[in-house]
């Protein structure tokens, strides 16, 4: 097992593809990867693979392209999710479980069921999300050690 | 209840992963909604699947799920297969329903016990009796 040390942090970062769908949760899975090689806590870990997940598969479903940025803490995990899509018109409604604007395929994959957005809320300690319609949104999060 | 008992409740097939079967469960959950999967999956709970896609697979990876079962005799791909066992997640396949397969699964957790506590007080009273 690597120890990180207090003023260490590491820098994971992926290129997402729009509609890849063969590869979503890679990136994630890498995250998870790294963090369980650092020994953070199964329950943490778990917090993160599903909120960077569920990014992940937004950024697969909705946008053209994204780029997911992990910043690994020794106390915190940070994750940024830049996406170049449509952008959301209303965040208050995304936010509400069972809101989806996902197609029907996306939905016989099992997504898009409108619970990715509070799957990313309940799974953080910090959570903010920005959006402008046309050009795309982005998603920070940050989960505690 | 072990994965050894679901598979024989359900008298599934293993597909793989036929090493982790002696692993204890704690939670059941029947899905095709992924992110109610992610939603809801707490402590070490096998999933149950009519989803035999490549999303079933990370799915269980990312949110620690200790099994998934597919049933009404679906079988994923041998790509998805090799996945899973790469990931270590075991796979099985019931030919039951879902329906079936929930029911017989609480079933054999949950009455079972309750019925041999029943057989136990009332030895207890007609011991009492004498």
């Amino acid at each position: 097992m690597i120890k990180l040390k207090d003023n260490q942090k590491i820098l994971l970062e992926f290129n997402l593809a729009g509609s890849a769908f063969d590869l979503a949760g890679e990136a994630s899975s890498k995250i998870k990867r790294v963090l369980q090689q650092i020994g953070v806590a199964t329950e943490v870990i778990r917090r993160i693979a599903i909120s960077s997940y569920e990014a992940e598969m937004n950024v697969i479903i909705h946008a053209c392209c994204g780029v997911m940025r992990a910043e690994i803490y020794p106390n915190r995990t940070e994750i940024q999710v830049e996406d170049q899509g449509p952008g959301i018109a209303d965040i208050a409604l995304a936010m509400q479980e069972g809101f989806s604007t996902a197609p029907d395929f996306v939905r016989e994959m099992g997504f898009g069921a409108g619970m990715g957005l509070p799957n990313m809320v309940r799974c953080s300690d910090q959570f903010d999300i920005q959006s402008q319609i046309g050009k795309g949104t982005t998603v920070l999060m940050v989960i505690n050690h | 209840m072990k994965l050894s008992e679901v598979v024989h409740t359900l008298q599934a097939e293993v597909l793989c992963g036929e090493e982790w079967l002696d692993c204890e469960i704690d939670t059941i959950c029947g899905a095709d909604l992924m992110s109610d999967v992610l939603a809801f999956a707490t402590g070490r709970t096998i999933l149950l699947t009519g989803l035999t896609n490549i999303q079933v697979v990370r799915t269980a990876f990312l949110s620690d799920l200790v099994g998934i079962v597919f049933i009404r005799g679906k079988k994923p791909g041998a790509d998805i297969i090799a996945m899973a066992a790469e990931k270590g997640i075991p796979l099985m396949a019931t030919a039951y329903p879902m329906y079936e397969a929930c029911g017989r699964l609480y079933f054999r957790q949950t009455q079972e016990p309750k019925r041999c506590g029943d057989q136990v007080e009332r030895q207890s009273k007609n011991f009492a009796r004498v």
